[in-house]
């Protein structure tokens, strides 16, 4: 073999390997979404549907309703995307759009900060010091929906303020010099000209930060007061609530392997890795589309 | 205006955490507390295992993350063609980003614990935290391979340079810069996240060091988590101080990968 | 890396009924001519008219580009460069290019010009040093640089960046020099030293450049070839063509009837 040809069999080599690397990602995905399933639909096989969409959850009788898990989950969440939504984007107008060069060199830092802050730090701080404060405001207890609804709002914020500030970044500046050109204040550009033309990447944002709300686990747990009641009246939100999450990570421990508890918190994570596939499915599509190509093809 | 109040609103509380936990948790920092081992079920004593296991689980992430995620991301950026095939990968990568990480938890007890027989253990952990910071590192070193120019790879090959050599020469010591601060934001992850490891390797009470990857450990998050929600009587002070190492690490690799994003970034040459 | 002096008598490179398509669009038709060796061969031609194309085929550059299509044949030294089993990587060492723009790599003026002969596994330093001193100085850039050779390529002017990327290509003693608009950034002075070092340059090396205006293709062609729309409709001995062009669209074009 010469020298050249060596060469040709060793570029083979490196570009398979990369080309397996690049392709275990898929394994990955295939590989947990299988075993979630090999898991999880011994569920359905044993428990009736009227059980597992009920609407108590007490495993230890068999009453496995998840509805209240559901509910929780949507309630928090929910609650938590509308503080996040108008804060995140908010924020990511005024650092991209308004803010003086050195508000927004402590702002970026201080978002990436709070993007690094874990999420059982968080819960540590909403327990020993944000359920007092609500307490105090009138909550039954400290430990409600609203409670996580507010760390998980305060989670998703990086997330939603960075994808934000990519779709207004993306607005060509003649847009901007176009309304300007025509009289209009830099408010009215900003709200009337550039914000609408970044409409789906905010939207991309808004999506990215609900998954990352969905999943969140310790935070919540920490902080929900972990009850599995049907949140059906306002109220509801000041009381405690339990999420999807906090579920699995709070009775995981507990359960006897190949038990039918064990397998309908496999049955949750299912439901978990759906929702969050769609949603992240979703957004990124309106992602790809931004793509540039680089490297040599 | 309108507009900086929601900003304020946004960083004020970020600042008042910070400065709660370490105003509250400096008092429990000593030596002993760094480096003894926990005596009295936890309730007095040092943390020193729980730092050890953090750092092994960290390592043991960025071992099994970083060959295959800088390999994926060196794959998308110089090698992929626009096909059905590489579109699954973005697909999957984006996917593996938005799974909870109870559910990385799951998966890490089931594949790694129980059907490869690991047992609870460092590298049960370690490989359920590296599949889950796999994303980051791939789009983050994706991100900096495609920001060197195209021209240098170009330029390479008009002077006789395999698409290899291209890569291994110009672009990837030009990316490297990104590609470190990528891995440090996603070992940063790594080191905060509780739940991937609920089940897969942490342990409670060890007052001993791990002895071999196949070992328990402590690790920071779980035990924060348990010190302040499972046991009662646990003084305030180690909560606190246990809170604070936690943010001390998590807070200086943050400001690790800022510091060389920006010192490089200056230095670039193009 | 040992020189190797051709002698040939026939032409260095040979198009021979090139047709290059691109996305399905047809960029080339029909293309055939000889490059004789040690001379400077200019192909002219409006924006689009498939010249730039035809010089990266020929040390197949188009090969990293998809969705293309080649017929014909481009001979060097009388061999199929496109013949299946053929060493790109030593036909790009054979046949060097230098692009519009100064692209330098990053790095020092010193390792600039080394990165092309350390690909191609030359290791000692003593060959190293003296191929950049012999590269630079047929660059024209050698006493300019001398004392900075391992400041930043980036802290060179743009006429001495070009002249470098010239340099850099020489380091590998090519035997065919591809020039696409090598002068079109730089200023009227580095242009000058540009197509001074040409003249120098063509007695050891076959030279095809894309020119950055008639003017510039004037002064320096042997022979000149004009394109349009991808078929090539004249080819001739450079004082002839520009003086006594035979086809009225090249007459239009030199004229300046139409760019």
């Amino acid at each position: 073999m010469n020298q050249s040809q060596r060469k040709g069999l060793s570029e083979f080599f490196l570009e398979s390997l990369v080309r397996i690397a690049g392709f275990s990602t898929v394994g990955f995905v295939i590989l947990i979404f299988l075993y979630l399933l090999q898991q999880g639909v011994p569920a359905f096989v044993r428990v009736s549907p009227a059980n597992l969409f009920g609407k108590s959850w007490y495993p230890t009788l068999n009453s496995f309703g998840t509805l209240p898990l559901i509910l929780g989950s949507i309630l928090v969440t929910l609650t938590a995307m509308i503080i996040a939504v108008p804060l995140g984007v908010a924020t990511a107008v005024f650092v991209r759009e308004i803010a003086p060069n050195w508000a927004r060199e402590i702002l970026k830092p201080m978002i990436e900060v709070l993007a690094g802050i874990p999420s059982v730090l968080l819960g540590f701080f909403g327990m020993l010091l944000l359920s007092p404060v609500i307490y105090r405001l009138g909550a039954p207890t400290g430990l409600t929906a609203f409670t996580g609804a507010l760390l998980l709002a305060y989670m998703s914020l990086p997330t939603i303020i960075s994808v934000a500030e990519d779709a207004l970044d993306a607005v060509p500046k003649s847009y901007r010099d176009a309304g300007l050109a025509m009289g209009a204040t830099q408010w009215q550009t900003v709200w009337r000209v550039v914000v609408p033309a970044a409409r789906s990447g905010i939207i991309t944002a808004i999506m990215l930060g609900l998954g990352r709300a969905i999943g969140e686990t310790m935070a919540v747990m920490m902080v929900t007061g972990n009850a599995a009641r049907m949140p059906l009246t306002p109220n509801s939100l000041f009381s405690p609530a339990r999420t999807m999450t906090a579920t699995i990570a709070a009775e995981m421990g507990e359960v006897a392997r190949g038990s039918t508890h064990y397998h309908v918190l496999f049955g949750i994570a299912i439901i978990l890795f759906v929702l969050t596939f769609l949603i992240n499915l979703t957004a990124a599509q309106s992602l790809f589309q931004k793509r540039r190509k680089g490297g040599l093809r | 205006m309108l507009l900086s109040i929601a900003a304020l609103v946004v960083v004020v509380p970020i600042l008042v955490v910070i400065a709660t936990i370490v105003v509250r948790g400096l008092a429990a920092i000593s030596w002993e507390f760094l480096f003894g081992m926990p005596r009295d079920g936890m309730k007095a004593g040092g943390i020193f295992p729980a730092i050890v296991g953090t750092i092994l689980l960290v390592l043991g992430t960025a071992v099994a993350a970083i060959p295959i995620g800088v390999g994926g991301a060196i794959y998308l950026s110089e090698y992929a063609r626009d096909n059905a095939f590489t579109r699954s990968i973005r697909l999957a990568i984006v996917n593996l980003a938005g799974i909870p990480s109870v559910v990385y938890g799951l998966f890490g007890l089931g594949m790694f614990v129980l059907f490869l027989r690991f047992g609870t253990s460092i590298l049960a952990g370690a490989l359920t935290l590296a599949i889950m910071t796999l994303p980051i590192v791939i789009s983050t070193s994706e991100e900096a391979l495609l920001s060197v120019p195209t021209e240098f790879r170009t330029v390479s090959a008009s002077l006789g340079g395999t698409r290899w050599q291209g890569i291994s020469r110009i672009v990837l010591p030009q990316a490297l810069p990104g590609i470190i601060t990528g891995v440090i934001l996603g070992l940063l992850r790594a080191a905060g996240e509780t739940a991937p490891i609920l089940f897969t390797v942490a342990a409670f009470y060890l007052p001993r060091l791990p002895r071999s990857v196949f070992d328990q450990t402590m690790a920071l998050p779980y035990h924060l988590y348990v010190i302040s929600t499972q046991v009662p009587g646990m003084p305030l002070s180690i909560q606190y101080g246990t809170a604070l190492v936690l943010l001390v690490l998590v807070l200086s690799l943050n400001l690790t990968a800022t510091l060389i994003r920006s010192y490089y970034r200056r230095r670039r040459q193009w | 890396m040992v020189s190797q002096v051709r002698i040939t008598d026939g032409p260095k490179v040979q198009i021979q009924q090139v047709g290059y398509t691109y996305d399905a669009k047809s960029v080339l038709r029909d293309v055939t001519l000889d490059v004789p060796p040690n001379s400077v061969t200019v192909f002219l031609g409006p924006a689009g008219s498939g010249k730039s194309t035809l010089l990266r085929l020929i040390n197949r550059l188009n090969d990293l580009v998809d969705g293309t299509q080649l017929t014909g044949r481009i001979l060097l030294d009388g061999e199929d460069i496109y013949a299946p089993g053929v060493d790109i990587a030593s036909l790009r060492r054979r046949v060097g290019m230098v692009f519009a723009l100064p692209l330098p790599l990053p790095g020092t003026v010193r390792e600039n010009i080394t990165y092309g002969p350390r690909l191609a596994g030359e290791r000692s330093h003593a060959v190293l040093e003296g191929t950049v001193e012999r590269s630079l100085g047929q660059a024209a850039l050698w006493d300019e640089v001398k004392d900075r050779l391992d400041a930043p390529a980036t802290s060179l002017s743009g006429g001495q960046q070009q002249r470098l990327c010239i340099a850099r290509s020489l380091a590998l003693e090519p035997e065919v020099l591809l020039l696409d608009e090598p002068t079109s950034g730089l200023d009227p002075i580095s242009t000058a030293k540009v197509e001074e070092s040409l003249f120098v340059l063509k007695s050891q090396y076959t030279i095809v450049i894309v020119p950055h205006s008639i003017q510039q293709a004037a002064r320096v062609a042997d022979q000149a070839a004009f394109f349009l729309m991808g078929e090539l409709i004249e080819y001739r001995p450079g004082d002839q063509l520009f003086t006594a062009p035979r086809d009225r669209r090249t007459e239009d074009y030199i004229t300046g009837r139409f760019g």
